[in-house]
C-alpha cells in the first residue's frame, strides 16, 4: 500500500522547514538562553556570571526602564488608536456608497508602503518649519510644535505614523462586517433600532474576534518598534532626550554597539515572557468580550 | 419604513467623512511628489502650496551624482529575485506537506510553526548575526538570502489555507495510479494555486524590498548596500536637502506603489487569509 510512505514524504517535504527550525530558531534559542547568564561580547569572553545582567537590569540600569517605560507608552496608545481608526474607516465604508474602491485604495495604500522611504516622508512631513503639518497648522494660526526634536512630542509623532497606515487591518473588519446576515440588521430596523444601536449591538459584537485577533498581533508587534526609532531619532539611539529609546533599540545598542551580547540576550528574554504574559492576559479576557458565531 | 430623509442625510455625513479622512491619506504623498519636485529656495520659504512654481526635475538626476543609486538598485534586485523565488517555492513545498500529506506529529509540528511567530525577532536576530560571524558570512548576502530557503511561518500558514482546497480526493487518485507526491505537487496541486503563490511573492518582494534591519546588521561595504541602507546613508549626508530626501524616498517607493496598483486583488486576498486563525 502507498500509505506506509506517507510518513517518509511528509518529513521530506516539511524537511527544509524542520533545517531552518534547528539551525535558525531553536538552536539559536538555546544559545541565547545561555548566553544570557553570560559575559558574552562575540570576540574573547564567553564566562558564566549568573544572574548577573538580569540584577543590572532591573535594578542598576536606568535606561532600561526608560525603554520599557516608553515602549508601553507606545503600545499603550498606539494599538488601541489605531484598532478604532480601522473599525472607524470600515464602518464608514461598509455602505452602499459610491466610489468604494477608490476609498478602499487609499485607505489601503499607506499601509503597504513601509521602509526608509516612508520613515524620511515622515521626517518631512514633521518637519518644525517646512512640514506639511506645521504649515498646515500655521493656516488657523496655530504654532505646532517642533515633533521629533522636541522630547514630549516625539513619541505622538510616531504614532501619529501609525495611524496613517491604519488602513491594513481595515480589510479584515471589512470583509467580517460584509459577512453579517442582513437579515439581523432588517430585524433590528422592524423594531426600530437606530443606527448607532446597531453598530454597538450587532457590528461591534459580530467583528469582535477579528478585534481580538488584531489586538493580539499588533500588540505583539508595537513591542518591537525598531526601525522607525532607529531611522527617525537624530542619532540613530533614541534622541531627543532618549524620548525614542524603545525597548528593541536599547537591545540593538547593548549588543551591535557596544557588543554586550550577554545583556542583551538578557534583555530579549526578558521581552519574550512581557510579550507572553500580555497575550496570556489578552487570551483570558477575550472569553468575556469576543463573540463567536455559534456560541 | 425607515426615515428615507434621514437615510440621506446619513450617507451624505458617510460620504463626507470617508472623503476628509481620504485627503488626510492621500495629501502625504502628493507633498512627497510635490517637495521631490521644488528647489530647496521654495521648500524654505515655507509657503502651503502642493503645486510648485518651476518644477525641478532636475532633483531626479542630480541624486544619482550624489549617491549610487544605480548600484543599491541592482544589489537590492538580486537580494530581492533569491528571497522572492525561494520564499515562494520552499514555502509551498513545506506548506503541502502539512496540508496534503497524513505523517504522525503532522499537527503537534504544525503547532511550532505558529508559535515560532509569536516570537520576538530580536530573541533568534542575536545569535544568528554570531552563526553568521562565525561562519565569515558578515558583510555578504548570504545571511540575507540563506533563511528564505527554510521557509517562514507566515507563507507556509497562508498557503496551507490554499492547498487544503485542493480536493483530497484528486491526490488519492493520483495515488491509486501511481503518482508518487513529487509529481502530484508540481503537476496537480502547485498549478491549482497559482493566485496564492502570486500573493505570497507580493507579499515577500513588499517585504524583503523593504527590509533595513538585516542589511544594517550584515552589510558593512556601501558597494553591497541595498536600496533601503543607501537611503539611510543619504539621509545623514544630505542633512535636510528635502528636495533630494524625497526624490530618493520615491525612486523606492515607487515600484511597489506600481505593484499595489496592478495587483490590488492579491494584496487583498492576503490580509484577508492573514485574519483566519482561528480556523483549523
Amino acid at each position: 500500500m502507498y500509505k506506509k510512505k506517507e510518513n517518509l514524504y511528509g518529513y521530506i517535504f516539511i524537511l527544509p522547514w524542520i533545517i531552518g527550525f534547528l539551525g535558525l530558531t531553536l538552536g539559536p534559542l538555546l544559545f541565547s538562553l545561555v548566553g544570557s547568564f553570560t559575559n558574552y561580547n562575540v570576540t574573547s569572553q564567553m564566562d558564566f556570571v549568573g544572574f548577573a545582567n538580569y540584577k543590572e537590569m532591573f535594578m542598576y540600569d536606568d535606561l532600561f526602564w526608560t525603554s520599557l517605560y516608553n515602549t508601553l507608552y507606545f503600545v499603550a496608545f498606539s494599538v488601541p488608536l489605531t484598532t478604532i481608526a480601522a473599525i472607524l474607516i470600515s464602518t464608514l465604508m461598509n455602505q452602499d456608497i459610491p466610489g468604494m474602491r477608490i476609498f478602499r485604495t487609499i485607505y489601503y495604500l499607506p499601509a503597504i508602503l513601509s521602509g526608509v522611504g516612508v520613515y524620511l516622508l515622515w521626517m518631512q512631513l514633521l518637519d518644525p518649519s517646512t512640514g506639511l503639518i506645521n504649515q498646515f497648522l500655521a493656516l488657523f494660526g496655530i504654532d505646532g510644535p517642533n515633533w521629533l526634536f522636541d522630547a514630549e512630542w516625539a513619541k505622538p509623532s510616531l504614532i501619529m505614523m501609525k495611524l496613517w497606515s491604519a488602513g491594513g487591518s481595515m480589510l479584515l473588519y471589512l470583509a467580517a462586517m460584509q459577512g453579517v446576515s442582513k437579515t439581523l440588521y432588517e430585524a433590528a430596523i422592524m423594531d426600530g433600532a437606530t443606527r448607532v444601536q446597531m453598530f454597538f449591538r450587532i457590528t461591534l459584537p459580530m467583528v469582535t474576534p477579528i478585534i481580538f485577533f488584531d489586538i493580539v498581533t499588533s500588540t505583539i508587534g508595537s513591542f518591537q518598534i525598531f526601525q522607525e526609532a532607529y531611522v527617525m531619532s537624530a542619532d540613530n539611539a533614541g534622541a531627543p532626550e532618549n524620548s525614542l529609546l524603545f525597548y528593541n533599540l536599547y537591545m540593538w545598542i547593548k549588543a551591535f554597539n557596544v557588543f554586550d551580547m550577554g545583556y542583551a540576550m538578557a534583555m530579549s528574554w526578558i521581552l519574550f515572557i512581557i510579550v507572553l504574559i500580555l497575550t496570556i492576559i489578552n487570551f483570558k479576557f477575550a472569553r468575556r468580550w469576543v463573540h463567536y458565531e455559534g456560541d | 419604513m425607515y426615515n428615507s430623509n434621514r437615510m440621506k442625510f446619513w450617507r451624505a455625513f458617510n460620504l463626507v467623512l470617508l472623503i476628509v479622512g481620504s485627503l488626510f491619506m492621500i495629501a502625504p504623498l502628493f507633498w512627497m511628489i510635490s517637495i521631490a519636485l521644488k528647489s530647496m529656495e521654495e521648500i524654505y520659504r515655507g509657503e502651503f502650496t502642493f503645486i510648485p512654481q518651476d518644477i525641478q526635475f532636475s532633483n531626479f538626476v542630480e541624486i544619482f551624482e550624489i549617491a549610487p543609486f544605480f548600484t543599491y538598485f541592482i544589489n537590492t534586485s538580486v537580494i530581492t529575485v533569491l528571497v522572492v523565488l525561494a520564499n515562494v517555492f520552499v514555502n509551498a513545498f513545506i506548506a503541502y506537506g502539512f496540508a496534503k500529506i497524513n505523517f504522525k506529529g503532522r499537527e503537534v509540528l504544525f503547532i511550532f510553526v505558529l508559535s515560532t511567530m509569536m516570537l520576538p525577532g530580536f530573541i533568534t536576530l542575536i545569535p544568528q548575526y554570531v552563526i553568521f560571524a562565525e561562519l565569515g558570512l558578515v558583510n555578504t548576502y548570504y545571511p540575507l538570502v540563506l533563511p528564505s530557503f527554510f521557509g517562514s511561518a507566515f507563507n507556509i500558514f497562508l498557503l496551507r489555507q490554499f492547498f487544503k482546497g485542493v480536493p483530497s480526493s484528486m491526490i488519492e487518485a493520483a495515488r491509486m495510479e501511481g503518482a508518487n507526491h513529487f509529481q502530484i505537487f508540481f503537476k496537480i496541486a502547485l498549478p491549482m494555486i497559482k493566485p496564492a503563490l502570486f500573493t505570497v511573492a507580493i507579499f515577500s518582494f513588499n517585504g524583503v524590498w523593504n527590509d533595513f534591519l538585516g542589511p544594517l546588521l550584515y552589510l558593512n561595504d556601501e558597494s553591497l548596500y541595498t536600496l533601503q541602507l543607501g537611503l539611510q546613508v543619504f539621509k545623514e549626508q544630505s542633512s535636510t536637502q528635502w528636495n533630494y530626501l524625497m526624490a530618493g524616498s520615491l525612486l523606492v517607493l515607487m515600484p511597489v506603489i506600481i505593484l499595489f496598483f496592478f495587483f490590488q486583488k492579491y494584496f487583498i486576498q492576503g490580509s484577508n487569509i492573514l485574519g483566519q486563525t482561528d480556523e483549523k
